[in-house]
């Protein structure tokens, strides 16, 4: 099924009962000269027996066994926004003259067909996507009549923001500076390595988000959803036609190549084994995300894959570069929490996508979960996050500053209750999904500002008990 | 008639399908000073489909809600013309007109990149052929009956 064909006709009697909660109808005809005319009536509906009467207005003449329809429209003003709750009905049928009427002006007839929309059942961002076919149609119709090829465009910097789905390279930012700080702590420091690692893990996110739309489009993930969402249902820069799967597929490939070659750089100036073996995996992991043979995200290992790729690799990564490879459990310890709430990044925005996923075959967690369990999975997991930073301090792998982190602890629940609530209202979810976003950028960025922090303190106060040791 | 034009936040627009059957769509109307003018995204692309196919159209003022309290209603009868070279920047000229009935368009316009479809429009102008009018709302009263200088021979569907 082409779930982005457009809105389907309803029921003949659906319509009617929609007509029905209108105050007034507008009946059209078509007049002999082929102008179309409209007259506002009354309509007396029978939904049970599909028919609907009314009184012919005055001074018309509604042809009888010619079609007709009866249209019933609703805004509500706003002054100085506009207008809101759209709804709007049309109902077609064959006008006759009414049984047991004294008069010629009452008119009847059975409804045939109908068709309307109202954005209380189909919110106004489903109803467009939902429209994307016919607008490829109109476009090519317009590009025949033309002579020239029309597709929509958006500016240059628009559209790289939206195929690169730019903003999201937080979650790399994140997790490399930690590692770069965690190896600054501990007296390793290089400017010029550092900045190569953040361009080449950017480089590499990058070319996954590419390639996800790529194979996502490839296997029909994103065409099946009628629901994305800022966050979620990918950048469908390729389903609007703003850029082809080809051009996609290069931009993709190009991100990869820069990762490629800032990565051989580091490891022709910076080599370690452990160097080698996370660039290879943090590359294969990110290939193969979604793309054939493995697909690991419609095996169901993509919030684990994106915990790996988005905690441990980039973090402990970072932190190698750094060190030529020397290795120390402060990194690892410190990924764990950054990768758990990437990976619930992932989940969250998983779960206004779960229907079109599961047409896809893609078996993320939200898809295989029951809602309960999705809500349960998300506050132990977030809380886990937060109790690896606790048991690290505790434990002295961590500094004490990396409490602060636990300020972003509330935003926890407000997530939970807005998953909750708007669980099964893909666009309620929007704000919900943005507050989990700053979860994990909220830690991220005190658990960053906890390791400058010791950098200072160790600088002005060298040997200043920043972390807890037990002998 | 330019009054309730001014006044309308939405006209229905019926077009003529192929096969004879009436559409009506829902549609802001603007007055450029001597046609009506409406726009629609490419996304809401087959009443611009109906238009070319078929230009004779009709424009319907009835709801007092959309009119904003008027109580007389009209249709205006009228020949369409689609104005869509490209559709990303040809609309453009009626954003004033446009946004004096929904203000919000402009914000959602600098947001363009999160609705780019929406944003790929064309233009509808629609010239009046004839009026009917209903000065009190009441259609079970013969309307008045105005017939423009390039009307079409018959009245046809007036009494």
């Amino acid at each position: 099924m082409d779930v982005r064909a457009g809105v389907a006709m309803i029921e003949a009697g659906d319509g009617l009962e929609r007509l029905a909660k209108f105050p007034f109808a507008l009946l059209t005809w078509v007049g002999e000269d082929g102008y179309p005319v409209s007259a506002a009536v009354q309509p007396e509906i029978d939904a049970s027996a599909g028919t609907v009467a009314f009184r012919a207005p005055a001074g018309m003449t509604v042809p009888l066994g010619g079609e007709i329809s009866l249209t019933g429209s609703h805004i509500r003003p706003q002054p100085g926004v506009g207008y809101d709750e759209r709804r709007h009905v049309t109902v077609w049928g064959t006008a006759t003259h009414a049984a047991n009427s004294s008069s010629d002006a009452r008119l009847t007839f059975v409804a045939t067909a109908a068709w309307g929309w109202d954005e209380a059942t189909i919110p106004f961002p489903e109803y467009v996507e939902r429209q994307v076919g016919q607008s490829h149609r109109y476009l090519a119709r317009l590009s025949r009549e033309t002579g020239r090829l029309v597709r929509p465009r958006l500016s240059l910097g628009w559209l790289t923001l939206r195929a690169t789905r730019l903003p999201f390279l937080s979650a790399t930012f994140v997790p490399v500076a930690i590692g770069i700080a965690i190896a600054a702590v501990q007296g390793y420091f290089d400017l010029a390595s550092a900045v190569l690692t953040l361009i080449g893990a950017a480089a590499v996110h990058l070319a996954l988000n590419v390639a996800n739309d790529v194979f996502d489009a490839h296997l029909g993930a994103d065409d099946q959803n009628v629901n994305p969402t800022q966050y979620s249902g990918g950048s469908r820069v390729i389903q609007y036609g703003l850029v082809s799967l080809r051009r996609m597929t290069l931009i993709s490939a190009a991100f990869y190549a820069i990762a490629l070659a800032i990565g051989l750089l580091l490891l022709l100036t910076r080599y370690s084994p452990a160097l080698l073996a996370i660039g290879v995996l943090g590359i294969v992991l990110s290939l193969f995300y979604t793309a054939p043979p493995f697909k690991l995200v419609y095996r169901g290992l993509g919030e684990i894959t994106t915990a790996v790729g988005f905690g441990p690799l980039m973090l402990v990564g970072a932190y190698v570069v750094q060190t030529l490879g020397a290795l120390h459990p402060e990194p690892f310890v410190a990924s764990v929490p950054i990768a758990l709430l990437v990976a619930l990044i992932l989940y969250v925005n998983e779960v206004p996508d779960r229907s079109a996923d599961a047409r896809a075959g893609k078996r993320t967690l939200p898809v295989r979960l029951t809602r309960q369990a999705v809500v349960n999975l998300y506050v132990v997991a977030a809380s886990t996050a937060f109790a690896v930073i606790v048991l690290g301090v505790l434990a002295g792998f961590l500094p004490l500053p990396a409490l602060l982190a636990l300020l972003a602890l509330p935003l926890v629940g407000r997530v939970r209750d807005g998953l909750v609530r708007y669980y099964e209202q893909p666009y309620g979810l929007m704000a919900v999904m943005a507050v989990n976003i700053r979860v994990h950028l909220y830690v991220g960025g005190l658990l960053l500002a906890a390791y400058l922090l010791v950098l200072l303190v160790s600088a002005i106060v060298p040997g200043a008990p920043l972390f807890i040791r037990w002998r | 008639m330019i009054e309730l034009i001014d006044a309308a936040l939405v006209t229905e627009l019926t077009v003529v399908r192929r096969d004879g059957r009436p559409i009506t769509y829902p549609l802001i109307p603007m007055w450029n000073g001597e046609n009506v003018v409406m726009t629609s995204s490419i996304l809401f692309s087959r009443k611009l489909e109906h238009c070319k196919d078929n230009p004779r159209v009709s424009l319907s003022f009835s709801d007092p809600v959309a009119l904003r309290g008027r109580q007389d209603r009209a249709t205006i009868q009228g020949d369409a013309r689609v104005i869509d070279g490209d559709p990303h920047t040809d609309w453009e000229w009626v954003l004033p007109l446009w946004a004096a009935k929904e203000p919000v368009i402009m914000q959602v316009l600098k947001a363009r990149v999160a609705f780019p479809l929406f944003f790929e429009r064309s233009v509808i102008e629609v010239v009046p052929r004839r009026v009917f009018y209903w000065p009190d709302g009441d259609t079970s009263r013969p309307p008045l009956v105005t017939v423009g200088p390039d009307s079409p021979p018959s009245a046809g569907t007036a009494a």
